[in-house]
């Protein structure tokens, strides 16, 4: 069957070179559809913002609400997480929750790109996020944030190995961070294009697979709706996750 | 159909043996292999894009952060603390509306319990003053009726003692009348007076 070309689930994750920008220093540099829906994202998300409060009226609207709703959430999960003093990082952190959370959000639109499907972005993100948090927690308490892999109250011949567990647990939180959003968006992407592939095999193959297709139709409206739970949960795991390392970076000792 | 990969593959290096002998289909699956132009791989780990993705990540990112922090959240912030303001004034004012009310409604209890008593004295005074005038003019009218009374028991024993007076004059006459007619002779006034004095007196 010819239609085997439509179907390729990998497809939508292609990078396509926009505008060349050619290879300074030898590193291969484009203008991407990546790049462009980075961009629209910022937009979608400034302009919505200011959009949305642009009566600074007393009594919100509709829009308004949403505008505040996604303010107070991150406020109160930066402060649940890492106390009044973690709201100096409450603009980081909106703007990644808001950034991930558009970029999923963008990525469920039938022919969008999905930002967040890179690893290559989240893995950047989820770097900002930890070195933000060793930079800070150095600059803040000096050596004090090595204490971070000393836990208090344990025996001195386990001592070396609790250091070595928590140095590990340190260094596979941006890997943990990163993948955890990246595979996320990732396999529910694949998996919705694998079942909507399904449907247009079966119908192509006649009146029988009208009816046969009715299983992965089903599949797919079932996943479009998990997807849409996945992108919006995703983006409040990495806000949290972000909230908890900073909380590290805040209070060192355990 | 899920072998999609393998059979398109086939087909295309079959036709690249056979050029223009498979028109129609052909022009659809070479349109397949999209994927080999991806750079030989999955996409997400063809490493070949990471820079330019850095770079614009970098840069829509810092642009992002800049115009949240900058610009859009201070704005909500504003909005929320003007609302919050707001209603804490609000609710302060209300708190001071009530205390004012409250203080009306003492007050007014206030004026109502003097003026309740105020009534009850002006009633009372009246009560007091209506009495003793009553009482005044009783006694008054009480004296007055004494005299009256008196100077009428004065006149009635006056007028009886006339009466009796008149009575003994009668009898006089009438008792020498009855001797006259009896015997003939008219009896001597004097003695007649005497013997009536008598009867009266006996």
């Amino acid at each position: 069957m010819a239609s085997g070309s439509v179907i390729d689930p990998i497809h939508q994750f292609q990078i396509i070179k926009i505008v060349e920008l050619g290879q300074p220093g030898g590193v291969e540099l484009a203008f991407t559809n990546s790049a462009a829906f980075m961009f629209g994202i910022v937009a979608l998300v400034f302009f919505f913002l200011t959009f949305a409060t642009r009566g600074r009226t007393l009594v919100p609207g509709r829009l308004q609400s949403m505008a505040e709703l996604s303010y107070e959430f991150v406020a109160s999960t930066v402060r649940g997480s890492a106390g009044n003093e973690g709201m100096k990082f409450f603009p980081l952190v909106f703007s990644l929750f808001i950034f991930v959370l558009t970029a999923n959000m963008v990525g469920m639109i039938p022919y969008a790109f999905t930002v967040t499907s890179h690893l290559i972005v989240t893995a950047a993100l989820a770097l900002l996020v930890i070195l933000t948090v060793i930079i800070y927690g150095f600059v803040r308490h000096g050596t004090h944030f090595l204490h971070l892999f000393v836990p208090s109250g344990v025996p001195a011949f386990l001592l070396p190995f609790m250091v070595v567990i928590e140095v590990i647990s340190f260094l596979s939180r941006p890997i943990s961070l990163s993948l955890r959003l990246f595979a996320n968006m990732l396999a529910g992407h694949i998996a919705m294009k694998v079942f909507a592939g399904f449907i247009v095999m079966m119908t192509a193959s006649g009146v029988v697979g009208w009816f046969g297709a009715v299983l992965p139709l089903a599949m797919v409206v079932a996943l479009t709706a998990l997807e849409f739970l996945v992108a919006a949960l995703q983006a409040y795991v990495f806000a949290v996750l972000t909230c908890i390392y900073l909380n590290d970076a805040l209070h060192p000792g355990h | 159909m899920s072998e999609t990969h393998g059979p398109a593959g086939i087909i295309v290096i079959a036709q690249a043996a056979t050029p223009g002998t498979l028109p129609a289909e052909s022009g659809v699956e070479i349109a397949v292999p999209p994927g080999e132009a991806h750079g030989g791989g999955f996409p997400p780990f063809d490493v070949h894009t990471f820079p330019s993705q850095l770079l614009w990540l970098v840069i829509a990112f810092a642009a992002l952060y800049l115009l949240m922090s900058r610009i859009a959240l201070p704005r909500i912030a504003n909005i929320l603390e003007e609302r919050h303001d707001r209603i804490a004034d609000d609710i302060e004012e209300a708190g001071k509306l009530k205390a004012e009310s409250e203080a009306a409604a003492l007050a007014y209890e206030k004026a109502l319990a003097s003026a309740r008593n105020k009534a009850h004295g002006i009633a009372t005074e009246t009560r007091d003053t209506l009495a003793a005038e009553a009482e005044t003019r009783r006694k008054s009218l009480e004296a007055d009726l004494n005299v009256k009374l008196a100077a009428a028991e004065v006149q009635i024993a006056a007028t009886k003692t006339a009466a009796m007076a008149n009575v003994r004059g009668i009898a006089v006459e009438a008792a020498g009348a009855i001797v006259d007619t009896l015997i003939g002779t008219t009896p001597a006034p004097g003695a007649v007076e005497e013997a009536v004095d008598t009867a009266i007196k006996g």
